[in-house]
Protein backbone atom coordinates (compact mmCIF):
# COMPACT_ATOMS: atom_id res chain seq x y z
CA UNK A 1 0.00 0.00 0.00
CA UNK A 2 2.71 2.72 0.95
CA UNK A 3 5.16 1.59 -2.26
CA UNK A 4 2.05 2.37 -3.65
CA UNK A 5 0.88 5.82 -2.20
CA UNK A 6 4.45 6.36 -2.32
CA UNK A 7 4.55 5.39 -6.43
CA UNK A 8 1.41 7.65 -6.80
CA UNK A 9 2.61 10.28 -4.57
CA UNK A 10 5.85 11.22 -6.37
CA UNK A 11 4.94 11.54 -9.68
CA UNK A 12 1.60 13.83 -8.23
CA UNK A 13 3.70 15.82 -6.74
CA UNK A 14 5.77 16.74 -9.54
CA UNK A 15 2.66 16.98 -11.79
CA UNK A 16 1.64 19.37 -9.66
CA UNK A 17 4.89 21.44 -9.32
CA UNK A 18 4.82 21.42 -13.51
CA UNK A 19 1.25 22.13 -13.34
CA UNK A 20 1.76 25.08 -11.08
CA UNK A 21 4.66 26.38 -13.74
CA UNK A 22 2.57 25.92 -16.88
CA UNK A 23 -0.43 27.82 -14.99
CA UNK A 24 2.07 30.73 -14.16
CA UNK A 25 3.30 31.05 -17.64
CA UNK A 26 0.05 30.59 -19.05
CA UNK A 27 -1.96 33.18 -16.85
CA UNK A 28 0.97 35.54 -17.92
CA UNK A 29 0.18 34.94 -21.89
CA UNK A 30 -3.05 34.90 -20.91
CA UNK A 31 -3.41 38.16 -18.95
CA UNK A 32 -1.38 39.67 -22.03
CA UNK A 33 -3.95 38.43 -23.99
CA UNK A 34 -6.16 40.11 -22.22
CA UNK A 35 -4.58 43.43 -22.29
CA UNK A 36 -4.44 43.68 -25.68
CA UNK A 37 -7.96 42.76 -26.38
CA UNK A 38 -8.73 45.27 -23.88
CA UNK A 39 -6.63 47.58 -25.67
CA UNK A 40 -7.62 46.54 -29.26
CA UNK A 41 -11.50 46.90 -28.50
CA UNK A 42 -10.96 50.31 -26.97
CA UNK A 43 -9.14 51.06 -30.02
CA UNK A 44 -12.00 49.97 -31.83
CA UNK A 45 -14.53 51.98 -30.11
CA UNK A 46 -12.36 55.22 -30.03
CA UNK A 47 -13.94 57.31 -32.89
CA UNK A 48 -17.20 56.64 -31.79
CA UNK A 49 -16.87 57.34 -28.31
CA UNK A 50 -14.84 60.44 -29.29
CA UNK A 51 -17.45 61.81 -31.49
CA UNK A 52 -20.22 60.39 -29.28
CA UNK A 53 -18.46 62.32 -26.05
CA UNK A 54 -18.23 65.55 -28.23
CA UNK A 55 -21.67 66.01 -30.15
CA UNK A 56 -23.66 64.09 -27.63
CA UNK A 57 -22.78 63.81 -23.70
CA UNK A 58 -20.60 66.88 -23.49
CA UNK A 59 -24.08 68.65 -25.07
CA UNK A 60 -26.20 67.52 -22.42
CA UNK A 61 -24.35 68.57 -19.89
CA UNK A 62 -23.67 71.73 -21.36
CA UNK A 63 -27.78 72.38 -22.35
CA UNK A 64 -28.01 71.74 -18.19
CA UNK A 65 -25.24 74.21 -17.62
CA UNK A 66 -26.64 76.76 -20.05
CA UNK A 67 -30.18 76.43 -18.77
CA UNK A 68 -28.92 77.72 -15.50
CA UNK A 69 -27.15 80.93 -17.25
CA UNK A 70 -28.02 84.12 -18.88
CA UNK A 71 -25.58 84.34 -22.33
CA UNK A 72 -25.37 87.66 -24.47
CA UNK A 73 -26.78 87.75 -28.01
CA UNK A 74 -22.97 85.60 -29.04
CA UNK A 75 -24.08 83.29 -27.02
CA UNK A 76 -21.66 83.82 -24.24
CA UNK A 77 -22.25 83.22 -20.42
CA UNK A 78 -22.71 86.58 -19.05
CA UNK A 79 -23.95 84.98 -15.76
CA UNK A 80 -25.49 82.83 -13.46
CA UNK A 81 -28.93 82.72 -12.82
CA UNK A 82 -29.99 79.67 -11.07
CA UNK A 83 -33.57 78.31 -11.71
CA UNK A 84 -35.02 82.11 -13.63
CA UNK A 85 -34.82 80.80 -17.07
CA UNK A 86 -37.20 77.52 -15.78
CA UNK A 87 -39.51 80.05 -13.58
CA UNK A 88 -39.56 82.30 -17.56
CA UNK A 89 -40.75 79.52 -19.10
CA UNK A 90 -43.60 78.69 -16.08
CA UNK A 91 -44.91 81.75 -16.12
CA UNK A 92 -44.95 82.22 -20.02
CA UNK A 93 -48.09 81.50 -21.47
CA UNK A 94 -46.65 80.62 -25.34
CA UNK A 95 -44.39 77.97 -23.81
CA UNK A 96 -47.33 76.38 -22.54
CA UNK A 97 -49.43 76.80 -25.61
CA UNK A 98 -46.06 75.59 -27.13
CA UNK A 99 -46.42 72.52 -24.90
CA UNK A 100 -50.24 71.80 -25.76
CA UNK A 101 -49.71 72.63 -29.51
CA UNK A 102 -47.25 69.68 -29.44
CA UNK A 103 -49.26 67.22 -27.12
CA UNK A 104 -52.40 67.97 -30.12
CA UNK A 105 -49.88 67.19 -32.71
CA UNK A 106 -49.00 64.21 -31.51
CA UNK A 107 -52.89 63.13 -30.92
CA UNK A 108 -53.44 64.07 -34.59
CA UNK A 109 -50.45 62.06 -36.20
CA UNK A 110 -49.89 59.43 -34.67
CA UNK A 111 -53.07 57.39 -33.81
CA UNK A 112 -53.88 58.22 -37.57
CA UNK A 113 -50.77 57.68 -39.42
CA UNK A 114 -50.45 54.35 -37.91
CA UNK A 115 -54.13 53.19 -38.62
CA UNK A 116 -53.96 54.42 -42.00
CA UNK A 117 -50.67 52.31 -42.73
CA UNK A 118 -52.24 49.14 -40.77
CA UNK A 119 -54.67 49.29 -43.02
CA UNK A 120 -52.29 49.24 -45.96
CA UNK A 121 -50.55 47.12 -44.92
CA UNK A 122 -53.45 44.63 -44.01
CA UNK A 123 -55.14 45.03 -47.60
CA UNK A 124 -51.66 44.35 -49.12
CA UNK A 125 -50.47 41.36 -46.98
CA UNK A 126 -51.77 38.83 -49.26
CA UNK A 127 -50.25 36.94 -51.99
CA UNK A 128 -52.21 38.28 -54.37
CA UNK A 129 -50.21 39.08 -57.77
CA UNK A 130 -49.03 42.76 -58.81
CA UNK A 131 -48.98 43.52 -54.99
CA UNK A 132 -45.40 44.79 -55.60
CA UNK A 133 -46.10 48.03 -57.40
CA UNK A 134 -48.69 48.68 -54.53
CA UNK A 135 -45.75 48.32 -51.88
CA UNK A 136 -43.59 50.27 -53.45
CA UNK A 137 -46.06 52.97 -53.72
CA UNK A 138 -47.06 52.76 -50.41
CA UNK A 139 -43.77 52.77 -49.31
CA UNK A 140 -42.57 55.64 -51.01
CA UNK A 141 -43.04 58.48 -48.79
CA UNK A 142 -40.52 57.32 -46.47
CA UNK A 143 -37.55 58.56 -48.84
CA UNK A 144 -38.99 61.65 -49.26
CA UNK A 145 -37.43 64.46 -47.65
CA UNK A 146 -39.28 67.16 -44.98
CA UNK A 147 -37.88 69.53 -46.99
CA UNK A 148 -38.81 68.79 -50.80
CA UNK A 149 -42.37 67.38 -49.40
CA UNK A 150 -43.34 69.97 -47.26
CA UNK A 151 -42.82 72.61 -50.76
CA UNK A 152 -44.86 70.18 -52.60
CA UNK A 153 -47.75 70.41 -50.10
CA UNK A 154 -47.19 74.20 -50.01
CA UNK A 155 -48.08 74.15 -53.59
CA UNK A 156 -51.38 72.35 -53.13
CA UNK A 157 -52.57 73.76 -49.89
CA UNK A 158 -52.24 77.32 -52.12
CA UNK A 159 -55.71 79.42 -51.25
CA UNK A 160 -56.32 79.92 -54.62
CA UNK A 161 -54.66 78.28 -57.18
CA UNK A 162 -53.90 74.60 -55.00
CA UNK A 163 -54.99 71.73 -56.03
CA UNK A 164 -56.66 70.57 -52.78
CA UNK A 165 -58.98 74.04 -52.87
CA UNK A 166 -59.47 72.77 -57.14
CA UNK A 167 -60.55 68.89 -55.86
CA UNK A 168 -62.61 70.81 -53.13
CA UNK A 169 -64.60 73.21 -55.99
CA UNK A 170 -65.14 69.89 -58.19
CA UNK A 171 -66.78 68.03 -55.40
CA UNK A 172 -68.96 71.58 -55.22
CA UNK A 173 -67.19 72.42 -51.70
CA UNK A 174 -65.97 75.89 -50.55
CA UNK A 175 -62.54 76.04 -50.58
CA UNK A 176 -60.24 76.52 -46.79
CA UNK A 177 -57.45 78.11 -46.13
CA UNK A 178 -55.48 75.51 -45.21
CA UNK A 179 -52.66 77.30 -43.32
CA UNK A 180 -54.10 80.70 -43.33
CA UNK A 181 -56.86 80.06 -41.24
CA UNK A 182 -55.77 79.68 -37.16
CA UNK A 183 -58.40 76.84 -36.87
CA UNK A 184 -56.60 74.70 -39.80
CA UNK A 185 -53.43 75.00 -39.98
CA UNK A 186 -52.29 72.57 -37.34
CA UNK A 187 -54.79 70.15 -39.19
CA UNK A 188 -53.21 70.63 -42.41
CA UNK A 189 -49.51 70.21 -41.44
CA UNK A 190 -50.89 67.29 -39.39
CA UNK A 191 -52.36 66.09 -42.92
CA UNK A 192 -49.12 65.84 -44.29
CA UNK A 193 -47.06 65.14 -41.69
CA UNK A 194 -49.63 61.69 -41.60
CA UNK A 195 -48.95 61.84 -45.81
CA UNK A 196 -44.87 61.86 -45.22
CA UNK A 197 -44.63 59.16 -42.15
CA UNK A 198 -47.27 56.81 -43.76
CA UNK A 199 -44.27 55.09 -45.40
CA UNK A 200 -42.19 54.46 -42.91
CA UNK A 201 -45.08 53.03 -40.44
CA UNK A 202 -46.05 50.91 -43.73
CA UNK A 203 -42.69 49.06 -43.81
CA UNK A 204 -42.71 48.50 -40.46
CA UNK A 205 -46.13 47.52 -40.08
CA UNK A 206 -46.43 45.09 -42.84
CA UNK A 207 -42.67 43.45 -42.30
CA UNK A 208 -44.02 42.90 -39.00
CA UNK A 209 -47.14 41.36 -40.42
CA UNK A 210 -45.01 39.09 -42.90
CA UNK A 211 -43.29 37.75 -39.64
CA UNK A 212 -46.59 36.11 -38.67
CA UNK A 213 -46.55 32.21 -39.78
CA UNK A 214 -49.04 31.58 -42.55
CA UNK A 215 -50.14 28.25 -40.80
CA UNK A 216 -51.73 30.66 -38.08
CA UNK A 217 -54.03 32.36 -41.03
CA UNK A 218 -54.39 28.72 -42.42
CA UNK A 219 -56.34 27.32 -39.64
CA UNK A 220 -58.30 30.36 -38.65
CA UNK A 221 -59.48 30.01 -42.17
CA UNK A 222 -60.34 26.57 -41.65
CA UNK A 223 -61.90 27.26 -38.64
CA UNK A 224 -64.20 29.52 -41.00
CA UNK A 225 -63.16 33.07 -39.05
CA UNK A 226 -63.51 35.64 -42.49
CA UNK A 227 -60.71 37.89 -43.31
CA UNK A 228 -61.37 40.80 -41.03
CA UNK A 229 -62.11 38.74 -37.88
CA UNK A 230 -58.99 36.88 -38.70
CA UNK A 231 -57.17 39.97 -38.61
CA UNK A 232 -58.74 41.50 -35.69
CA UNK A 233 -58.97 38.92 -33.58
CA UNK A 234 -55.62 36.68 -34.29
CA UNK A 235 -53.03 38.82 -36.66
CA UNK A 236 -53.95 42.47 -34.49
CA UNK A 237 -52.99 40.84 -31.11
CA UNK A 238 -49.48 39.20 -32.68
CA UNK A 239 -48.51 42.29 -34.36
CA UNK A 240 -49.15 43.98 -31.03
CA UNK A 241 -45.09 44.46 -30.31
CA UNK A 242 -44.64 46.14 -33.67
CA UNK A 243 -47.62 48.35 -33.15
CA UNK A 244 -45.67 49.11 -29.37
CA UNK A 245 -42.19 49.93 -30.96
CA UNK A 246 -44.06 51.80 -34.09
CA UNK A 247 -45.88 53.63 -31.08
CA UNK A 248 -43.15 54.78 -29.41
CA UNK A 249 -41.02 55.79 -32.62
CA UNK A 250 -43.97 57.70 -33.76
CA UNK A 251 -44.75 59.81 -30.47
CA UNK A 252 -40.86 61.17 -30.20
CA UNK A 253 -40.33 61.70 -34.11
CA UNK A 254 -43.45 63.49 -33.32
CA UNK A 255 -42.14 65.59 -30.59
CA UNK A 256 -39.53 66.38 -32.88
CA UNK A 257 -41.15 67.87 -35.89
CA UNK A 258 -39.12 71.18 -36.99
CA UNK A 259 -38.92 71.22 -41.03
CA UNK A 260 -42.79 70.99 -41.91
CA UNK A 261 -43.61 73.42 -39.37
CA UNK A 262 -40.52 75.91 -40.84
CA UNK A 263 -41.47 75.52 -44.35
CA UNK A 264 -45.32 75.82 -44.16
CA UNK A 265 -46.58 77.94 -41.28
CA UNK A 266 -43.54 79.18 -39.45
CA UNK A 267 -45.17 78.28 -36.07
CA UNK A 268 -48.12 80.79 -36.95
CA UNK A 269 -50.90 81.61 -37.83
CA UNK A 270 -51.47 83.32 -34.40
CA UNK A 271 -48.81 80.49 -33.17
CA UNK A 272 -51.27 78.03 -33.57
CA UNK A 273 -48.67 75.59 -35.17
CA UNK A 274 -45.85 76.56 -32.75
CA UNK A 275 -44.40 73.51 -31.77
CA UNK A 276 -41.70 72.85 -29.22
CA UNK A 277 -38.71 72.33 -31.35
CA UNK A 278 -40.07 74.90 -33.62
CA UNK A 279 -40.22 77.91 -30.15
CA UNK A 280 -36.41 76.07 -29.10
CA UNK A 281 -35.50 77.01 -32.67
CA UNK A 282 -37.05 80.60 -32.28
CA UNK A 283 -35.58 80.70 -28.83
CA UNK A 284 -32.31 80.33 -29.57
CA UNK A 285 -31.51 81.18 -32.92
CA UNK A 286 -33.91 84.16 -33.54
CA UNK A 287 -34.01 85.44 -30.78
CA UNK A 288 -30.87 84.58 -29.37
CA UNK A 289 -31.51 83.89 -26.27
CA UNK A 290 -29.69 80.53 -25.44
CA UNK A 291 -30.46 80.12 -22.06
CA UNK A 292 -34.08 79.82 -22.41
CA UNK A 293 -33.57 78.03 -25.38
CA UNK A 294 -31.54 75.47 -23.63
CA UNK A 295 -34.44 75.28 -20.62
CA UNK A 296 -36.76 74.45 -23.31
CA UNK A 297 -34.76 71.69 -24.44
CA UNK A 298 -33.77 70.14 -21.37
CA UNK A 299 -37.60 70.69 -21.06
CA UNK A 300 -38.30 68.32 -24.62
CA UNK A 301 -35.77 66.01 -23.18
CA UNK A 302 -37.27 65.27 -20.17
CA UNK A 303 -40.97 64.65 -22.46
CA UNK A 304 -38.91 61.82 -24.53
CA UNK A 305 -37.66 60.45 -21.77
CA UNK A 306 -40.66 60.06 -19.15
CA UNK A 307 -43.16 59.15 -22.59
CA UNK A 308 -40.49 56.59 -23.34
CA UNK A 309 -40.27 54.98 -20.19
CA UNK A 310 -44.08 55.44 -19.47
CA UNK A 311 -44.94 53.76 -22.67
CA UNK A 312 -42.36 50.56 -21.82
CA UNK A 313 -44.08 50.21 -18.43
CA UNK A 314 -48.09 50.66 -19.61
CA UNK A 315 -48.65 49.33 -22.99
CA UNK A 316 -46.28 46.32 -22.68
CA UNK A 317 -48.22 45.07 -20.16
CA UNK A 318 -50.89 45.11 -22.63
CA UNK A 319 -48.94 43.73 -25.44
CA UNK A 320 -49.04 39.96 -26.66
CA UNK A 321 -45.73 38.66 -26.97
CA UNK A 322 -45.72 34.81 -29.33
CA UNK B 1 -67.79 34.60 -58.40
CA UNK B 2 -67.94 36.25 -55.18
CA UNK B 3 -64.73 35.47 -54.34
CA UNK B 4 -63.77 36.84 -58.25
CA UNK B 5 -65.69 40.25 -57.35
CA UNK B 6 -64.34 40.99 -53.73
CA UNK B 7 -60.79 40.06 -55.28
CA UNK B 8 -61.68 43.01 -58.08
CA UNK B 9 -63.00 45.34 -54.96
CA UNK B 10 -59.70 45.35 -53.40
CA UNK B 11 -57.69 45.74 -56.36
CA UNK B 12 -60.06 49.26 -57.02
CA UNK B 13 -59.25 50.36 -53.32
CA UNK B 14 -55.50 49.48 -53.27
CA UNK B 15 -55.27 51.42 -56.63
CA UNK B 16 -57.11 54.25 -55.38
CA UNK B 17 -54.87 54.52 -52.23
CA UNK B 18 -52.13 54.06 -54.34
CA UNK B 19 -53.19 57.33 -56.17
CA UNK B 20 -53.79 58.94 -53.35
CA UNK B 21 -50.51 58.20 -51.68
CA UNK B 22 -48.68 58.52 -54.57
CA UNK B 23 -50.81 62.42 -56.31
CA UNK B 24 -48.31 64.69 -54.21
CA UNK B 25 -45.39 63.05 -56.07
CA UNK B 26 -47.52 62.97 -59.33
CA UNK B 27 -47.85 66.42 -59.15
CA UNK B 28 -44.50 67.54 -58.08
CA UNK B 29 -43.64 65.78 -61.82
CA UNK B 30 -46.33 67.14 -64.18
CA UNK B 31 -45.98 70.58 -62.79
CA UNK B 32 -42.60 70.13 -63.72
CA UNK B 33 -42.70 69.19 -66.97
CA UNK B 34 -45.70 72.31 -67.95
CA UNK B 35 -44.67 75.70 -69.37
CA UNK B 36 -45.30 78.75 -66.99
CA UNK B 37 -48.22 79.45 -68.62
CA UNK B 38 -50.02 76.50 -68.10
CA UNK B 39 -48.45 76.04 -64.58
CA UNK B 40 -49.63 78.84 -62.77
CA UNK B 41 -53.23 78.49 -65.04
CA UNK B 42 -56.64 78.14 -63.23
CA UNK B 43 -58.58 75.86 -63.13
CA UNK B 44 -55.32 74.39 -63.08
CA UNK B 45 -54.52 71.29 -65.62
CA UNK B 46 -54.62 67.63 -63.94
CA UNK B 47 -52.12 66.27 -66.40
CA UNK B 48 -50.08 68.65 -68.64
CA UNK B 49 -51.28 69.37 -72.43
CA UNK B 50 -48.03 70.08 -73.26
CA UNK B 51 -44.36 69.53 -72.35
CA UNK B 52 -41.68 72.04 -71.49
CA UNK B 53 -38.15 69.88 -70.88
CA UNK B 54 -36.97 73.09 -70.76
CA UNK B 55 -37.64 73.91 -67.12
CA UNK B 56 -34.86 71.35 -66.21
CA UNK B 57 -32.37 73.75 -67.64
CA UNK B 58 -33.80 76.74 -66.46
CA UNK B 59 -34.16 75.78 -63.13
CA UNK B 60 -30.10 75.55 -63.10
CA UNK B 61 -29.85 79.35 -64.31
CA UNK B 62 -32.37 80.79 -61.47
CA UNK B 63 -30.84 78.98 -58.27
CA UNK B 64 -27.27 77.77 -58.43
CA UNK B 65 -29.06 73.98 -57.80
CA UNK B 66 -25.94 72.13 -58.85
CA UNK B 67 -23.61 73.64 -56.39
CA UNK B 68 -26.61 72.74 -54.05
CA UNK B 69 -26.79 68.86 -55.19
CA UNK B 70 -22.49 68.80 -55.44
CA UNK B 71 -22.27 69.77 -51.76
CA UNK B 72 -25.27 67.61 -50.56
CA UNK B 73 -23.77 64.97 -52.38
CA UNK B 74 -20.21 65.04 -51.10
CA UNK B 75 -21.23 65.48 -47.45
CA UNK B 76 -23.87 62.38 -47.83
CA UNK B 77 -21.05 60.26 -49.23
CA UNK B 78 -18.52 61.10 -46.75
CA UNK B 79 -20.73 60.74 -43.79
CA UNK B 80 -22.36 57.30 -45.24
CA UNK B 81 -18.70 55.90 -45.79
CA UNK B 82 -17.86 57.57 -42.26
CA UNK B 83 -20.43 56.06 -40.36
CA UNK B 84 -19.86 52.40 -41.71
CA UNK B 85 -16.21 52.31 -40.72
CA UNK B 86 -16.40 53.55 -37.11
CA UNK B 87 -20.43 51.58 -37.29
CA UNK B 88 -18.36 48.59 -38.31
CA UNK B 89 -15.75 49.05 -35.95
CA UNK B 90 -17.49 49.33 -32.51
CA UNK B 91 -20.20 46.82 -33.82
CA UNK B 92 -16.91 44.05 -34.10
CA UNK B 93 -15.75 45.33 -30.43
CA UNK B 94 -19.32 44.79 -28.81
CA UNK B 95 -20.51 41.77 -30.96
CA UNK B 96 -16.57 39.83 -30.90
CA UNK B 97 -14.65 40.75 -28.29
CA UNK B 98 -14.86 40.96 -24.04
CA UNK B 99 -13.06 44.10 -22.76
CA UNK B 100 -13.98 46.13 -19.46
CA UNK B 101 -16.54 48.13 -19.17
CA UNK B 102 -18.55 46.55 -22.03
CA UNK B 103 -22.47 46.66 -20.70
CA UNK B 104 -21.38 50.45 -19.61
CA UNK B 105 -19.89 51.07 -23.17
CA UNK B 106 -22.97 49.79 -24.73
CA UNK B 107 -25.38 51.29 -22.54
CA UNK B 108 -23.85 54.71 -23.32
CA UNK B 109 -24.14 54.13 -26.96
CA UNK B 110 -27.89 53.17 -26.44
CA UNK B 111 -28.40 56.30 -24.41
CA UNK B 112 -27.03 58.53 -27.39
CA UNK B 113 -30.39 56.72 -29.82
CA UNK B 114 -32.68 57.95 -26.75
CA UNK B 115 -31.26 61.63 -26.69
CA UNK B 116 -33.35 63.37 -29.80
CA UNK B 117 -30.78 65.42 -32.04
CA UNK B 118 -32.82 68.40 -31.55
CA UNK B 119 -32.17 68.66 -27.30
CA UNK B 120 -28.07 69.22 -28.13
CA UNK B 121 -28.37 71.54 -30.96
CA UNK B 122 -28.11 74.64 -29.09
CA UNK B 123 -24.24 73.16 -27.60
CA UNK B 124 -23.30 71.80 -30.55
CA UNK B 125 -24.39 74.99 -32.96
CA UNK B 126 -21.99 77.03 -30.15
CA UNK B 127 -19.40 74.06 -30.54
CA UNK B 128 -19.17 74.17 -33.91
CA UNK B 129 -19.36 78.25 -34.31
CA UNK B 130 -16.48 78.23 -31.81
CA UNK B 131 -14.25 75.81 -34.06
CA UNK B 132 -14.97 78.52 -36.82
CA UNK B 133 -16.92 75.55 -38.63
CA UNK B 134 -19.77 77.33 -39.68
CA UNK B 135 -20.41 77.47 -43.66
CA UNK B 136 -18.09 74.87 -44.20
CA UNK B 137 -18.12 70.83 -44.91
CA UNK B 138 -16.27 69.78 -41.64
CA UNK B 139 -19.52 71.66 -39.67
CA UNK B 140 -21.96 69.70 -41.74
CA UNK B 141 -20.03 66.36 -41.73
CA UNK B 142 -18.39 65.78 -38.86
CA UNK B 143 -21.07 65.79 -35.90
CA UNK B 144 -22.74 62.93 -38.14
CA UNK B 145 -19.89 60.52 -38.33
CA UNK B 146 -20.55 58.03 -35.84
CA UNK B 147 -23.42 56.61 -35.45
CA UNK B 148 -25.53 54.47 -32.47
CA UNK B 149 -28.30 53.14 -34.93
CA UNK B 150 -25.38 51.97 -37.21
CA UNK B 151 -23.42 50.10 -34.68
CA UNK B 152 -26.45 48.58 -33.05
CA UNK B 153 -27.49 47.28 -36.67
CA UNK B 154 -24.32 45.64 -37.55
CA UNK B 155 -23.79 44.45 -33.60
CA UNK B 156 -27.02 42.35 -34.17
CA UNK B 157 -25.70 41.63 -37.67
CA UNK B 158 -21.93 40.49 -35.92
CA UNK B 159 -23.52 38.29 -33.24
CA UNK B 160 -25.28 36.80 -36.17
CA UNK B 161 -22.08 35.22 -38.06
CA UNK B 162 -21.89 31.48 -36.98
CA UNK B 163 -19.46 31.24 -33.98
CA UNK B 164 -17.37 27.92 -35.53
CA UNK B 165 -16.14 30.64 -38.13
CA UNK B 166 -14.70 33.02 -35.68
CA UNK B 167 -12.92 29.81 -33.36
CA UNK B 168 -11.93 28.17 -36.56
CA UNK B 169 -10.09 31.53 -37.44
CA UNK B 170 -8.75 31.72 -34.07
CA UNK B 171 -7.24 27.96 -34.46
CA UNK B 172 -5.43 29.34 -37.45
CA UNK B 173 -3.70 32.43 -35.61
CA UNK B 174 -6.34 34.72 -36.92
CA UNK B 175 -5.92 37.86 -34.76
CA UNK B 176 -9.17 40.27 -34.27
CA UNK B 177 -7.52 42.82 -36.71
CA UNK B 178 -7.53 40.03 -39.75
CA UNK B 179 -10.54 38.11 -38.91
CA UNK B 180 -12.81 41.49 -39.25
CA UNK B 181 -11.35 43.14 -42.32
CA UNK B 182 -10.75 39.74 -44.10
CA UNK B 183 -14.36 38.05 -42.73
CA UNK B 184 -16.85 40.03 -41.03
CA UNK B 185 -16.54 42.67 -43.43
CA UNK B 186 -16.85 40.65 -46.45
CA UNK B 187 -19.65 38.42 -45.04
CA UNK B 188 -21.89 41.53 -43.98
CA UNK B 189 -22.48 43.25 -46.99
CA UNK B 190 -25.91 43.58 -46.74
CA UNK B 191 -25.75 44.77 -43.02
CA UNK B 192 -23.14 47.52 -44.28
CA UNK B 193 -25.80 47.80 -47.54
CA UNK B 194 -28.29 48.70 -45.18
CA UNK B 195 -26.66 50.88 -42.94
CA UNK B 196 -25.07 52.74 -46.07
CA UNK B 197 -28.73 53.34 -47.87
CA UNK B 198 -30.08 54.85 -44.97
CA UNK B 199 -26.91 57.04 -44.27
CA UNK B 200 -27.07 58.26 -47.20
CA UNK B 201 -30.75 59.22 -47.39
CA UNK B 202 -30.64 60.42 -43.93
CA UNK B 203 -28.12 63.29 -45.02
CA UNK B 204 -29.44 63.69 -48.40
CA UNK B 205 -32.79 64.96 -46.58
CA UNK B 206 -31.24 66.29 -43.51
CA UNK B 207 -32.97 69.74 -43.03
CA UNK B 208 -32.38 71.28 -39.33
CA UNK B 209 -28.59 71.30 -38.73
CA UNK B 210 -27.73 72.42 -42.79
CA UNK B 211 -30.51 75.32 -42.32
CA UNK B 212 -28.40 76.36 -38.94
CA UNK B 213 -25.04 76.27 -39.96
CA UNK B 214 -24.73 77.05 -44.07
CA UNK B 215 -25.94 80.56 -45.29
CA UNK B 216 -23.76 81.31 -48.49
CA UNK B 217 -25.39 79.71 -51.13
CA UNK B 218 -21.84 78.12 -51.58
CA UNK B 219 -22.07 75.56 -48.55
CA UNK B 220 -26.16 75.44 -49.13
CA UNK B 221 -27.74 71.45 -49.70
CA UNK B 222 -30.48 70.69 -51.47
CA UNK B 223 -33.39 70.53 -49.17
CA UNK B 224 -32.59 74.59 -47.93
CA UNK B 225 -32.00 75.09 -51.61
CA UNK B 226 -35.29 73.41 -52.41
CA UNK B 227 -37.03 75.72 -49.67
CA UNK B 228 -35.36 78.84 -50.64
CA UNK B 229 -37.11 77.97 -54.42
CA UNK B 230 -40.80 78.68 -53.07
CA UNK B 231 -39.17 82.16 -51.32
CA UNK B 232 -38.26 83.75 -54.85
CA UNK B 233 -39.82 87.22 -56.17
CA UNK B 234 -41.53 86.05 -58.40
CA UNK B 235 -42.22 82.44 -58.46
CA UNK B 236 -42.52 79.97 -61.11
CA UNK B 237 -43.83 77.05 -60.12
CA UNK B 238 -42.95 74.91 -63.02
CA UNK B 239 -39.61 75.85 -61.73
CA UNK B 240 -40.06 74.84 -58.74
CA UNK B 241 -40.99 71.67 -59.21
CA UNK B 242 -38.54 71.08 -61.90
CA UNK B 243 -35.90 71.65 -58.88
CA UNK B 244 -37.84 69.70 -56.49
CA UNK B 245 -38.32 66.41 -59.25
CA UNK B 246 -34.25 66.99 -59.82
CA UNK B 247 -33.86 66.83 -55.88
CA UNK B 248 -36.10 63.75 -55.18
CA UNK B 249 -35.01 61.50 -58.01
CA UNK B 250 -31.99 60.29 -56.44
CA UNK B 251 -34.07 59.16 -53.62
CA UNK B 252 -37.00 57.90 -55.30
CA UNK B 253 -34.15 55.63 -57.68
CA UNK B 254 -32.65 54.27 -54.15
CA UNK B 255 -36.26 53.09 -53.18
CA UNK B 256 -36.41 51.49 -56.47
CA UNK B 257 -32.86 49.77 -55.85
CA UNK B 258 -32.65 49.56 -52.08
CA UNK B 259 -36.33 49.03 -50.84
CA UNK B 260 -34.97 45.82 -49.29
CA UNK B 261 -32.40 47.34 -47.66
CA UNK B 262 -34.24 50.14 -46.24
CA UNK B 263 -36.69 47.78 -45.00
CA UNK B 264 -34.01 45.41 -43.33
CA UNK B 265 -32.74 48.47 -41.77
CA UNK B 266 -36.00 50.07 -40.10
CA UNK B 267 -37.21 46.87 -38.82
CA UNK B 268 -34.07 46.07 -36.71
CA UNK B 269 -35.74 47.19 -33.57
CA UNK B 270 -39.25 46.35 -34.64
CA UNK B 271 -38.71 42.56 -34.86
CA UNK B 272 -36.46 42.57 -32.23
CA UNK B 273 -40.07 43.13 -30.84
Amino acid sequence: MNGLEDSLTLPREQNRERAAQLRGTKTKTLSGLKWRENLLAYAFLAPSLILFAIFFFYPMIKSVYLSLHATDLTGRVTGFVGLDNFDYLIKNDLFFQGLKITVYFALLTVPTGILAALILAAITSGKQRGLTIFQFAFSLPVVLSVGSSSVIWMFLYHPSLGMLNYFLSLLNLSPINWLIDPKRALLSVSLMTVWMNLGFNYIVLSSGLRGIPDEIRESAAIDGAGPVRTFVQILLPLLSPTLFFLAIVSVISSFQSFGQINILTHGGPMNSTNVLVYSIYQEAFENFRFGTGSAQALVLFVIIVILTLVQFKWVEKKVHYQ
Amino acid sequence: MSRRISATVLYIVMALCALAVLYPVLYAFSTSLMPPSEASLYPPHVVPHSLNLKNFVEVFEIVPIAAFIGNTFLVSIVVMLGQLITSSLAAYAFARMNFKGKNLLFASFMATMMIPWEVTIIPNYLTVRGWDWLDSYQGLIVPFLAASFGTFLLRQFFMQLPTELFEAARMDGCGHVRFFLSHVIPLSRPALGTLGVYSFLHMWNAYLWPLLITNSDKMRTVQIGISMLQHQETTEWNLVFAGIVIVILPSLLMLAFGLKQLVRGMTVGALKG
